[in-house]
């Protein structure tokens, strides 16, 4: 079966915005504004699609016009594809203003096709839309029957039905093959010659000698759930179960879909139509909801219930996949605890701000090691150093010596300093794929230096550029 | 062998809040996470210039290690005190820029015992919080043989007496070892044996 919304666009404009008279939607096409779609009394008045928008106003001075837009359009035609599926489950999206039913095996849920069509031409028209409907036992006939005739046997169709651009359709009606039945009656070889083997698969298609399918569009899973309230609530202990209730139900589907949620949010809709929302971030995607609900307290308690709540929606509105797993003794402490902790930290300071230290290839010193959020990161293994390293580094702070090994008094950070011992050097040279402005200077010997008063520093030189440095302290 | 003086109040009370301060303060967190086979969770603020490396962590697995970034004081206390009413990880490192009031360091108290989790709050000095349960000073001293040779002083124990420790980190043993004074201890130059 074959559905065609011949004024789609301004079908759906009409029905939220009623106009009475012509009305048409305009699009500016290769620099013309032309008539894109229009109303029955808009044609009634002699104007057709692809006028330009100057000629029909002059014609039809009292025409409502309005800007075209295809891509509401296309969301328009995929949300009545979706209501289209209480017909049959199999429905798919034929150009830019078409469905395709498979309604075998559905029909006689509705009595029959004809009282399916029936009941199509009768809801159609109630939600503002023009529809013609075509029955066929192959996609293509459906098409051509929804399109050009709606009872008509397919023979005496004219050739434009068989889903062909323009130029074959009146190459064809000028050999004089006009309708269908006169082009399959034509010995193939010749035909396809001349016009390509195109035009006979579009026949072949609709007298069902080759199959076609219709590619039903898969629904993404929905994770929304809203509970409605018949009294107002106004206490913190009522919204959390409530919010209980609704995530008991987005769990269940969370996990039909070995899916978890990274990212929730719960909007509570105030009686006077305030709406607020408490999002929740997780470090990691979760599906219990004995461990999600009391994250959302912090958040529940901020919300400002004023005369009452009466409706609560929850939205898990970022998704990852998280299998199912097998249950074990194994694993010496609970992660599940960490994660849950961060969670909570992430909701004060940002989920953002948590981080772990990543293992990286490089021996530059700052840049042997990265950060990551701890929620997207799994704590890796691999820190090897060959060289000691001090446990907190700052930015280089000069000091004053000269020569190429380590001073034996100095001053940093207005201390005086004696080198008790020296470890060193450790050459490092800058890497000179990167252009770090920090390491400008050249290489660099790094020593380390124990001080008779106890610091024990990291020092470098910078024989290019000389100079010395301190960049870091051992613990 | 000359009489080396135990280390009190060393392993830490657990599930209370410590302070420490000194340029070796680091270490001091380090060697006591080590000796506590605990995951680390460390909070700081974020204008800090001074960053770790987790590779001068020594035997520390830098993966156990949590870090938090905050904006301001009131923050890392408030992480600070999730944490350790948590008790998910075992030790919570905290760095104070400003100092603590006695109802903040109290409430961390509660908190630590609430969750049994120990606490140690790294001070500037001078900078410490009268609930603190000890409070211990660190600084390396410079050994010709060991590189990890501190001086720790403990100056403020609730429930004890003061004193001071010349003490090293002993790899095998995972543990922070106490050296008796200069000249006696193993493995310097003129020991006995």
């Amino acid at each position: 079966m074959s559905l065609w919304f011949p004024r789609l666009a301004s079908d759906r404009v009409l029905r939220t915005r009623p106009v009475d008279g012509p009305f048409a939607l305009t699009l500016t096409e290769n620099n013309a504004n032309r008539l894109y779609c229009l109303n029955d009394a808009a044609e009634r008045q002699g104007l057709y699609r692809g006028m330009s928008f100057s000629d029909a106003r002059a014609f039809c001075p009292d025409l409502v016009s309005l800007p075209a837009r295809p891509d509401l359009d296309r969301r328009f035609l995929a949300s009545l594809r979706r209501w289209a599926t209480r017909w049959c489950p199999w429905v798919g999206i034929e150009d830019r203003d078409g469905l395709v039913l498979n309604i075998t095996g559905s029909a006689h849920l509705f009595g029959g096709e004809a009282a399916m069509v029936r009941d199509m031409r009768r809801r159609f028209p109630r939600a503002g839309m023009t529809v013609r409907i075509g029955l066929g036992h192959t996609r293509g006939a459906a098409w051509a029957r929804a399109h050009y005739g709606q009872g008509a046997a397919l023979a005496d169709l004219p050739v434009a039905a068989l889903r062909l651009d323009a130029d074959t359709a009146t190459r064809l009606a000028r050999m004089g093959l006009r309708t269908i039945g006169q082009l399959s009656a034509t010995p193939r070889a010749p035909l396809a010659r001349r016009f390509g083997a195109g035009l006979l698969v579009r026949l072949d298609q609709a007298l069902g000698d080759q199959p076609e399918q219709i590619d039903p569009v898969q629904e993404p899973p929905h994770y929304g759930v809203r509970l409605t309230l018949p009294e107002p609530i106004g206490l913190e202990s009522d919204v959390m179960a409530a919010a209980g209730r609704l995530l008991d139900r987005l769990c269940d589907k969370l996990r039909d879909q070995q899916a978890g949620a990274r990212g929730l949010v719960l909007t509570v809709r105030r009686v006077d139509s305030h709406a607020q929302d408490v999002e929740l971030r997780l470090a990691r995607p979760m599906r219990d909801p004995a461990r999600i609900l009391p994250l959302f307290q912090r958040g529940v308690a901020k919300v400002d219930a004023g005369f009452g709540i009466d409706q609560i929606r929850l939205e898990a509105v970022q998704v990852e996949p998280l299998p199912a797993e097998q249950i074990t003794q194994a694993g010496r402490r609970d992660p599940g605890r960490l994660d849950d902790l961060i969670t909570r930290i992430g909701t004060r300071v940002g989920l953002e701000n948590v981080q772990r230290f990543l293992p990286a290839d490089s021996h530059i010193p700052e840049r042997s090691f990265t950060i990551a959020p701890a929620a997207h990161a799994q704590p890796q293994g691999g820190w090897v150093s060959q060289n000691p390293r001090p446990a907190r580094i700052f930015p280089p702070e000069p000091i004053k010596a000269t020569g190429n090994r380590p001073p034996e008094r100095f001053r940093w950070r207005r201390m005086a300093l004696t080198t008790g011992r020296a470890t060193g050097p450790e050459r490092i040279a800058p890497e000179w794929w990167l252009d770090d402005p920090n390491w400008r200077s050249g290489i660099r010997d790094y020593w380390r230096i124990e001080t008779r008063e106890g610091r024990r520093l990291w020092m470098f030189y910078t024989p290019q550029n000389p100079g010395w440095f301190v960049q870091g302290e051992f613990a | 062998m000359m009489f080396t003086p135990a280390l009190t109040a060393y392993p830490l009370l657990p599930a209370r809040v410590h302070e420490v301060c000194g340029p070796a303060a680091i270490g001091f967190v380090l060697w006591t996470a080590q000796q506590m086979d605990a995951d680390l969770l460390w909070v700081r603020e974020e204008w800090c210039p001074e960053q770790l490396d987790p590779l001068g962590f020594g035997s520390f697995d830098p993966a156990r290690l949590v870090m938090v970034r905050t904006k301001a004081q009131t923050d890392t206390l408030a992480v600070a005190e999730e944490a350790l009413r948590d008790g998910a990880v075992g030790l919570v490192v905290l760095e104070i820029t400003a100092p603590l009031s006695l109802t903040a360091g109290r409430r961390l108290q509660l908190a630590a015992a609430a969750g049994g989790t120990t606490g140690l709050c790294l001070i500037p000095e001078g900078m410490g919080s009268n609930a603190a349960e000890t409070r211990w000073h660190c600084a390396p001293v410079f050994d010709p043989q060991d590189s990890t040779l501190q001086l720790w002083r403990l100056i403020k124990n609730k429930s004890g007496t003061f004193g001071g420790w010349l003490v090293r980190w002993d790899a095998e043993a995972r543990c922070v070892a106490v050296v008796s004074p200069a000249g006696e201890r193993p493995g310097s130059a003129d020991a006995p044996g």
